[in-house]
């Protein structure tokens, strides 16, 4: 038997639209994962501590306000750092064509845009967290 | 070719024989007899971007092209109580709106628009005291008597901690701060709204049509709670409490809210607080196109989206409209998204036709059966949160928040099963791309905002300064409960502010030039901040 997946939610940067990250949160624990929503206005070293801390292996970063070329570039420096490279990262949100190519080159596994469905986000995680390596604590 | 059409006699309209005409109490079929005969509502599009100087010319463009209103949309570090030089707003300064920090910002974001002329309203809830203070020192500095000013605060501090999430200070301080403000407008600003009691942003995080309906009028009886305490009487304040609704998808449930929304206030101001001014039983409402509703696939059909709102707004008896562009699940609106998006409010207006006739579907049983059940609906909410010790206590139990989230979650799962429909996203699905230009805000807004506040600290008298937000720290430390002041002195003395009222020591930091975090921040050591628990 296998361990349920375990998955951040978080919500860095000042904005405080939360609806999508707490439908996803939602929809990730009632497909049986286990889930931790950080809560809003999170910094990426708050979130990477976290990620840490609770030993996940996803991280999903819900960003709708513009500054996702600043956020997403450290967290993934800063698990870099941690040795977490391991750790997939997921981003979802208002996030351009030509942004979403560039993270997923500097590593992000998947970018979602407005309009994707939940299944299609859960399995995403599912694949994200098979292909994870844990964190060397 | 023209057609005889048969002569058919329609049967008499069946009508709700006690429906009060347009213009009477209790108002649900609009405030005004003519409605838009006499006044079309106010064309006011949201707007704000990058630095100053780019918004400014934006609304100059704006305004030449025939909107008769402002409204600014600030960045997430100013939302925030932040300057845009602060570690937090990094990667945000401008994104979402425009960077003020300072009164230089502020002044520079009206240059060459006469106060005295337009009227502007300002999205700003938790430093809106601040925000506000360096409005009228700009006022003074074009010369513009406070008397003369017309425009509305947003200035909705409950609506953060229901759905927004903008908030900064615990919600005690910060109804202190609003009622400041709405003190402070009854005394100085008598044609300025001091608040815009919002359902926009509710429904905006998942809410129904009811909730958004419910919540909002029961913030609005808190605010009004808290005026009353102050020692202000009904008529002097309630008149100039102002609204803002949603306007959604399903045509018949939006007017409906809006006639519900103006039945239940003008009885509650009338029946439950006394009000006798005719103008406190007024529910005025600005209404904007629900941005949740478009989409990022086949964005031209977000057009069409919006002027179905936009017309159940109009039909619905608003005061003033946003209609969103096109463009607004991919970025800020770009110049051309954002012109369509005022055409189609111009098209309403001048070829529609329905300016022309006030509440014309008053008196259909389908209308008035929703209006009812959406009146009886809301009563039952705003009971449920009497209950639990009104609404600052329903929110730290986190009442309202959660059937947000249960609304929300629920239509998701519609979408996902299909039942709920949306076109070029879960059905008609087409895999073509429709591009549209859309706007960039580039990295160099963040740089010049962060020079200026370098030269601000450089030249301005930092003594000063200091000087000022210790004033402003001791005057916010005096418990509102211990400078009520005797009610029947103050009786004599209507002109006067309350000597706890933080707006004066506000206005005289903003001209010291102290900067909005630096004030916010001192607000925050005296009042603390203000966390949610997170919860799934």
């Amino acid at each position: 038997m296998s361990f349920p997946i375990r998955v951040l939610v978080a919500k860095p940067g000042l904005d405080g639209h939360d609806r999508g990250a707490r439908i996803i949160a939602r929809a990730l624990r009632d497909a049986g994962m286990e889930v931790i929503y950080t809560g809003l206005r999170q910094t990426p070293e708050m979130i990477v501590n976290a990620a840490l801390q609770e030993d996940v292996q996803v991280i999903g970063l819900s960003i709708l306000s513009g500054a996702h070329n600043a956020i997403v570039p450290r967290v993934m420096e800063l698990l870099r750092e941690k040795d977490m490279a391991g750790v997939k990262v997921i981003v979802g949100g208002i996030i351009p064509d030509d942004d979403a190519r560039e993270l997923e080159k500097q590593g992000v596994a998947a970018v979602f845009q407005p309009g994707t469905s939940l299944e299609t986000i859960v399995s995403a995680v599912r694949q994200a967290a098979e292909h994870s390596t844990p964190a060397v604590k | 070719m023209a057609r005889d059409l048969p002569d058919i006699t329609l049967p008499d309209l069946h009508r709700e024989p006690d429906l009060p005409a347009p213009g009477s109490f209790p108002y649900t079929r609009g405030i005004h007899e003519t409605m838009y005969r006499s006044r079309l509502w106010t064309m006011r599009q949201f707007s704000g971007f990058s630095t100053p100087q780019e918004t400014n010319r934006r609304y100059r463009y704006l305004l030449e092209q025939g909107q008769t209103g402002l409204s600014v949309a600030f960045d997430l570090p100013t939302l925030m109580g932040y300057d845009a030089d602060h570690a937090l707003a990094h990667g945000e300064v401008g994104k979402c709106g425009a960077s003020v920090s300072s009164l230089e910002d502020m002044e520079t974001l009206f240059d060459g628009i006469p106060l005295d002329q337009v009227s502007v309203s300002m999205t700003i809830n938790s430093p809106a005291a601040v925000i506000w203070a360096m409005y009228l020192a700009v006022a003074r500095r074009q010369g513009v008597d406070f008397a003369r000013l017309s425009g509305t605060l947003q200035n909705d501090i409950l609506k953060e901690y229901i759905a927004q999430k903008e908030y900064i200070f615990p919600p005690k301080p910060s109804m202190r701060l609003v009622t400041d403000t709405v003190e402070f407008a009854t005394r100085k600003t008598p044609r300025f709204n001091p608040i815009s009691i919002s359902g926009y942003h509710i429904r905006e995080a998942g809410s129904t049509a009811l909730q958004e309906l419910a919540f909002t009028l029961r913030d609005g009886l808190e605010y009004v709670d808290w005026a009353l305490e102050r020692g202000l009487a009904i008529d002097e304040f309630a008149p100039r409490l102002s609204f803002f609704f949603n306007a959604h998808n399903n045509f018949f449930e939006e007017i409906a809210k809006y006639r519900a929304a103006r039945t239940l206030w003008a009885v509650l101001m009338r029946e439950h607080y006394g009000a006798r001014d005719e103008r406190s039983w007024k529910l005025r409402f600005h209404a904007q196109t629900a941005g949740c509703s478009l989409t990022w696939q086949q964005p031209y059909n977000n057009v069409v989206r919006t002027s179905l709102q936009a017309m159940a707004a109009v039909l619905g008896g608003a005061q003033s409209l946003h209609t969103n562009s096109l463009d607004e699940a991919w970025a800020l609106p770009g110049e051309h998204a954002a012109t369509l998006a005022l055409r189609t409010q111009q098209v309403i207006a001048f070829e529609s036709g329905v300016a022309g006739v006030p509440d014309p579907f008053g008196g259909s049983e389908y209308l008035e059966r929703l209006t009812l059940e959406m009146e009886n609906g809301a009563r039952d909410y705003i009971r449920a949160i009497d209950e639990k010790g009104g609404m600052i206590a329903a929110i730290e139990q986190g009442f309202p928040q959660a059937e947000i989230a249960r609304a929300s979650f629920e239509y998701q799962q519609k979408v996902e099963k299909g039942e709920a429909v949306i076109v070029g996203v879960n059905r008609y699905r087409t895999m073509e791309e429709q591009p549209i230009e859309t706007l960039r805000i580039d990295r160099s807004a963040e740089d010049r905002q962060i020079e200026k506040l370098r030269q601000l600290r450089k030249t301005r008298n930092n003594g000063d300064v200091e000087c000022a937000l210790n004033t402003l720290r001791r005057a916010a430390a005096v418990n509102a409960a211990d400078r009520k002041t005797d009610l029947s002195a103050r009786q004599q003395s209507r002109q006067d502010l309350n000597s706890g009222n933080l707006m004066p020591p506000l206005l005289d930091a903003v001209e010291a030039r102290a900067t909005l975090g630096e004030i916010c921040g001192a607000l925050r050591e005296v009042f603390g901040t203000y966390e949610e628990r997170p919860h799934i």
